[in-house]
């Protein structure tokens, strides 16, 4: 057969199976340029990074692994959970009390807000640990009259505790303002038809209002928590024991500053990394009802772009 | 049709005000049981406001609001009035079903937890127990196979039906429907007038805010033209809908027919 005749009977095969255009694409060769540049600096950078002596990549393999370093970290996450429990919590109540009717809970929510979200995290890390110098005892009794228990306040606000209270009362206060504005997004005709048959306002926030405004409320504390996990290294000013903590005391005995906070950043990037893939299930599932279809999940995505890819044509060359 | 003459709700002189402005100057009127009712009047007039406040969705200034010689919202003893506290004010709302203009369903339930939520989470009923009826209710309004799709998954007639079924489920003795085809496109308007339309037959005590002059002319038993916050004038929807008495009822009448 002559090529033309090929050809031509390869026109008219596709013309009789469908009629999709196969176009020549429009050539970018400013995009190619542009690629190429920045993966042959990407690829520099690495090289320069993986190839310096200095960076000691043995020592970096050596504590990857370490329990000191690997209870640091345990360290970490359960605080992050902790201080997000806290502040979630008390991000609900202080997002309530602000929506109440009552005059004064609405201010005190306000007041709240302002002190905890109007300083810096630091400072109030520093003032929780420091809390003994000024309140020396905390006790339980009656105001002006008698106590009953009394505790040493160093022996009560431990580092541990400073640092729970520190991330979980300033989170609160971000946190509020998160649920209020979920609460605010669900329709207003959502509680009246909630009150209509006869549930009580309690039953309507928790059972009509608080599922829905979750849908708004997760998105930003997924990343709240995100941002938890990586603020927590903040606490290693009051000496936790957490992650960075831990890093911190290997280095200033054996001077490996650089190897050692690149295993802290490998452990904290994992860490986010495994939070984001939570975030993406958790937003899904919540996004129930709203829209027709859920949108796919990543594993279905590949599998589904597997599925309708096109077999290779058959053609003889 | 009327099968016996008991009173269901009584109104005399009630008020209400939102900030300065007047919006219900005094309504007086009584629903029997087993009547349907419909209130018309142009937007503003305050049909939909006194509506809400049969179930307490609005708290009225002055005069009284019964149903079923239970003052709504309040408790006369010692000779005062007693403002009711939630719990109170929720079981007064129990036996008081309402349809919105905008259905209101949960988006985040099927349309069975849409039904069942008040009788379980409510009268405590057990989940078998309220399924089944949900069940049944769904199959009242034809709508017995969409039991598991969302709300965002019917179209707006179906789901003003499953919102007439959500309320139903609390064995309501009055049924409110605020403009319950206004927000419905025109060929959906009809399969919830059927279902409204069954209800009147089994005997529902029912106030209707709408519209649908050809439905409160052979549905209702009862026709109450509002305008300004006070009523027009009432009677049977022949003789108000056929002749009415007033130049506002003329006007309006004219406008929407």
């Amino acid at each position: 057969m002559s090529e033309s005749t090929l050809r031509t009977t390869g026109v008219t095969k596709t013309a009789a199976v469908s009629r999709e255009i196969e176009a020549v694409p429009v050539r970018r060769p400013g995009r190619w340029a542009a690629s190429a540049v920045m993966a042959f600096l990407l690829v520099f950078l690495l090289q320069g990074w993986a190839a310096n002596p200095r960076m000691q990549w043995a020592t970096v393999g050596d504590h990857l692994f370490a329990p000191v370093v690997l209870e640091g970290l345990g360290t970490t996450l359960w605080l992050t959970a902790a201080s997000m429990a806290i502040g979630i919590l008390g991000g609900v109540v202080l997002a309530v009390l602000r929506m109440s009717d009552n005059p004064l809970l609405t201010r005190l929510s306000w007041l709240y807000i302002w002190v905890f979200r109007g300083t810096p995290l630091l400072v109030q890390l520093l003032f929780w640990y420091f809390l003994a110098a000024v309140v020396p005892h905390v006790g339980l009794g009656v105001p002006w009259g008698p106590t009953f228990v009394e505790f040493d306040t160093n022996r009560l606000v431990t580092q541990t505790s400073a640092a729970l209270l520190g991330l979980g009362l300033h989170e609160a206060a971000y946190m509020a303002e998160i649920v209020r504005s979920g609460i605010t997004s669900v329709d207003d005709g959502q509680s009246e038809a909630s009150h209509a048959l006869g549930m009580t306002r309690r039953q309507t926030l928790r059972r009509i209002v608080l599922p829905q405004a979750l849908r708004i409320i997760i998105p930003p504390t997924g990343n709240q928590v995100i941002s938890m996990l990586k603020t927590t290294s903040l606490v290693s000013v009051i000496a936790v024991p957490e992650l960075l903590t831990s890093i911190q005391a290997i280095y200033s005995r054996n001077f490996q500053q650089i190897p050692l906070l690149t295993v802290a950043c490998a452990w904290y990037l994992l860490a986010v990394s495994v939070l984001s893939v939570g975030q993406y299930y958790l937003e899904r599932r919540y996004g129930r009802g709203s829209s027709r279809d859920l949108p796919p999940t990543p594993l279905q995505r590949v599998r589904g772009s597997l599925a309708t890819r096109r077999p290779a044509p058959l053609e003889d060359r | 049709m009327r099968t016996n003459t008991a009173t269901v709700v009584r109104a005399e002189g009630v008020h209400k005000s939102f900030g300065r402005t007047e919006v219900l100057k005094g309504i007086d009127l009584s629903v029997s049981a087993g009547e349907v009712m419909c209130l018309v009047g142009p937007s503003g007039s305050g049909k939909s406001t006194f509506l809400r406040c049969i179930n307490r969705l609005e708290r009225i200034d002055a005069g009284r609001l019964y149903v079923r010689d239970q003052l709504i919202g309040y408790e006369e003893r010692d000779g005062r009035v007693h403002e009711l506290d939630d719990a109170a004010v929720a079981r007064q709302r129990r036996g008081i079903g309402m349809v919105f203009q905008r259905f209101n369903l949960f988006p985040h339930m099927t349309a069975l937890q849409n039904v069942m939520e008040a009788p379980v989470q409510v009268r405590k009923e057990s989940r078998a127990e309220a399924e089944e009826r949900a069940r049944s209710l769904l199959a009242r309004v034809g709508l017995a196979d969409r039991a598991h799709s969302y709300p965002s998954q019917l179209s707006g007639g179906q789901q003003q039906r499953v919102a007439i079924a959500r309320a139903l489920a609390m064995r309501p003795e009055l049924m409110l429907f605020d403009e319950p085809t206004s927000a419905l496109d025109p060929e959906l308007v009809g399969e919830v007038l059927d279902v409204m339309r069954g209800l009147a037959d089994d005997g529902m005590t029912m106030i209707v805010v709408t519209h649908e002059m050809g439905f409160a002319r052979e549905v209702g038993d009862s026709l109450v033209f509002m305008d300004g916050g006070v009523v027009v004038e009432s009677g049977t929807p022949a003789d108000v809908l056929g002749s009415p008495r007033h130049g506002r009822t003329r006007s309006f009448l004219g406008k929407v027919r």
